[in-house]
């Protein structure tokens, strides 16, 4: 156990290395100027502008720097917002989407779970063929598509929820639904094969010999057993959230990470393109190899070290 | 009861013909595993009408540019946003076809009649005028396009990758596993992202961007069922046999894979979809005045409180999309593969 939590954890380094390496790299061979109104400013101010950001260093001097700096959390200072340290500019920004992340999460798996369970129970009924054909929707319908469409008719045709902008809970209602509709999708379907798995076993069986009652069996029963396997798609959950966090974040104008990261990208702020990167990338590995360590923990079955998939 | 069998003629009572040439005749018709897999395609209703339903879209993706009589990129300023109206369809009360829009006082409004416009657009046009039908379809071959491209060279690296590492084994696949669960290890959004913003936008940076990290999935399972399929003895035959590893990965370890390799390109391509919409979406996408479905659904987004139609019509075809090749894709793994069901 000890051995194979070092060899990830030294993996999850060696992958955030390369990931800050590479952002870095790709960021000096993007064309176009960082500077906000770059064609305003003659060669001699350029000069200045660029010696204040150390932009005038060779390209080896200022990895170097870069990678020195990443280790004391100090991502530079963004080129655009008012030459903030982009580590504020990202801490500020971090509560809504976590808010928002956390909501869908929670949505998400809730209502997935009650559809996966129910499809299973009732299966091949309509129940199990409308739970499913959710969950191709939730799949299948990208997330920027249904927000948008959500905000056009939920929003300003019938007024129910508030269209634009954070400021309370009614304000993350609709992002909420919006975001979690992959989550929903990805849940009901492993329940669903969960559950049935676990409804054909022995002790269910026994079980029901015993004379216990219908629910007691799906919820006391089959419900425990067929969610420690859930805990394996919470690294994909984790994702789609993320993923979908970035035109979420953007058509509701919510002031969170995905946001500035989108809006970053059009004004080519490196060190917050950078920045928003490597949180992003961080989050992502250290989500994958606290599932991977969970699992390991619920169901003992599992050997971690030595399994293959 | 004992009546009855007392009056059944013993001369009835005869041993039956076993003739032993016959005993291992097959009576049904011996199907192979694509007619097997075919049959039980057929049974899943969703995967059928998915697939009709993807082949009228393709037909119109590309007889639709054709059939709409206008370009793509051609603009006509004094015909901008107007709202789809289609002969026929006109007068029918509760289609939305028939060129009238709701402005903003909840006034409704004939703006073909305003602007003195004669033509039909089908699907009405954007803030320059152009087609919104021919550009709609124009847009679908693209998105199709960057999706098939990058599912294909997806399916090339991976299945090459993946059945090299496995077939060799040794040092050879530990390196080459390190690489893999290092590449795995990487959001695609992020890579594609950034890999978007150094190549600029357009249909083969894009495709690029994509199978950066996309083929990583196509080769662990390759690899996977590379390590089970060596293992056996029609392998060792064709090795005793002196055909060289190239043969033996192409002739005999390949057509058993190709059941995994389908079903894993079938769930690429709507990913890729996706990503080139999603790219688009977040300002990444292809520049003016081409048009993927995706840089389509931006467009509309921005306009959408005035002009619904120019947003809900390519995303309902991007939905379609997405949802017959997912629902497709998921007939084809139950029909390749019964072990893979979910």
């Amino acid at each position: 156990m000890a051995k194979y939590l070092l060899k990830r954890v030294l993996y999850m380094f060696l992958t955030l290395f390369i990931i800050a390496s590479l952002t870095f790299f790709l960021m000096k061979i993007i064309p176009g100027t960082p500077f906000a109104s770059a064609n305003k400013l003659g060669p001699a101010q350029m000069e200045i502008m660029k010696a204040k950001y150390g932009l005038d260093q060779p390209v080896p001097v200022q990895y170097a720097k870069y990678i020195g700096n990443l280790l004391r959390g100090d991502l530079g200072i963004s080129f655009q917002f008012n030459n903030t340290p982009v580590t504020d500019l990202m801490l500020k920004r971090l509560g809504p989407s976590m808010q928002l992340g956390a909501q869908a999460m929670l949505l998400g798996t809730i209502v997935g779970i009650v559809l996966g369970i129910f499809a299973a129970i009732r299966q091949n009924t309509w129940v199990d063929y409308s739970s499913t054909f959710i969950a191709v929707l939730g799949k299948s319908i990208p997330n920027f598509v249904f927000a948008g469409l959500l905000q056009y008719f939920v929003g300003v045709k019938l007024g129910w929820f508030p269209v634009l902008f954070w400021r309370g809970f009614e304000y993350t209602i609709m992002p909420t639904i919006a975001l979690s509709m992959l989550p929903i999708a990805i849940a009901a379907r492993f329940m669903r094969t969960e559950m049935i798995e676990v409804l054909g076993s022995d002790y269910i069986m026994l079980a029901k010999a015993k004379g216990a009652s219908f629910f007691e069996i799906a919820f006391k029963h089959a419900l425990r057993n067929a969610l420690i396997p859930l805990v394996t798609v919470l690294g994909p959950l984790a994702i789609s959230l993320m993923t979908g966090s970035l035109v979420v974040e953007k058509i509701f104008a919510i002031p969170g990470l995905g946001e500035q990261f989108v809006k970053s990208i059009t004004v080519n702020d490196y060190p917050v393109i950078m920045g928003t990167t490597i949180l992003f990338a961080a989050l992502f590995v250290v989500i994958i190899l606290v599932v991977d360590i969970l699992y390991g923990i619920i169901d003992p079955r599992i050997r971690l070290s030595g399994g293959s998939k | 009861m004992a009546d009855f069998e007392a009056k059944i003629p013993n001369d009835r009572f005869r041993p039956a013909g076993v003739d032993s040439t016959k005993s291992e005749e097959i009576n049904k018709p011996s199907l192979t595993f694509w007619q097997d897999a075919w049959m039980r395609v057929r049974k899943n209703k969703g995967a059928v009408v998915s697939l009709i339903v993807l082949a009228l879209l393709i037909i119109m993706a590309f007889t639709g540019p054709l059939i709409s009589g206008k370009e793509f990129d051609t603009q006509n300023v004094s015909h901008n946003n107007l709202p789809p109206k289609i002969q026929g369809l006109e007068n029918i009360s509760w289609l939305p076809f028939d060129g009238i829009k709701t402005n903003k006082a909840g006034k409704e409004i004939d703006t073909y009649e305003i602007n003195n416009v004669n033509e039909y657009y089908w699907f009405g046009t954007d803030a320059l005028g152009r087609d919104l039908f021919t550009r709609v379809w124009k847009g679908t071959q693209i998105s199709l396009y960057i999706a098939f491209l990058a599912a294909v060279i997806d399916m090339i690296i991976g299945v090459a990758y993946g059945s090299i590492s496995g077939y060799y084994g040794g040092r050879l696949d530990n390196v080459m596993q390190r690489i893999t669960e290092i590449l795995v290890g990487i959001p695609t959004m992020i890579v594609v992202i950034l890999m978007i913003l150094v190549l600029q936008p357009g249909i083969i940076s894009i495709t690029v961007a994509l199978t950066i990290t996309g083929w990583v999935g196509m080769a662990r399972v390759v690899r996977a069922q590379t390590l089970k399929l060596k293992e056996q003895e029609f392998v060792l035959a064709s090795k005793t046999l002196g055909n060289s590893d190239g043969k033996i990965i192409s002739k005999h370890l390949l057509p058993n894979l190709a059941g995994v390799i389908i079903i894993n390109t079938m769930f690429t391509i709507p990913n890729a979809v996706f990503f080139e919409a999603f790219l688009s979406f977040i300002g990444l996408g292809l520049q003016d005045p081409y048009a993927s479905l995706g840089t389509l659904i931006d467009e509309g987004f921005k306009v959408l409180r005035l002009h619904p139609h120019e947003m809900i019509i390519p995303a309902v075809i991007i939905s379609i999309i997405m949802i017959t090749f997912n629902m497709l894709a998921d007939g084809l793994r139950d029909a390749l593969d019964p072990k893979m069901r979910d």
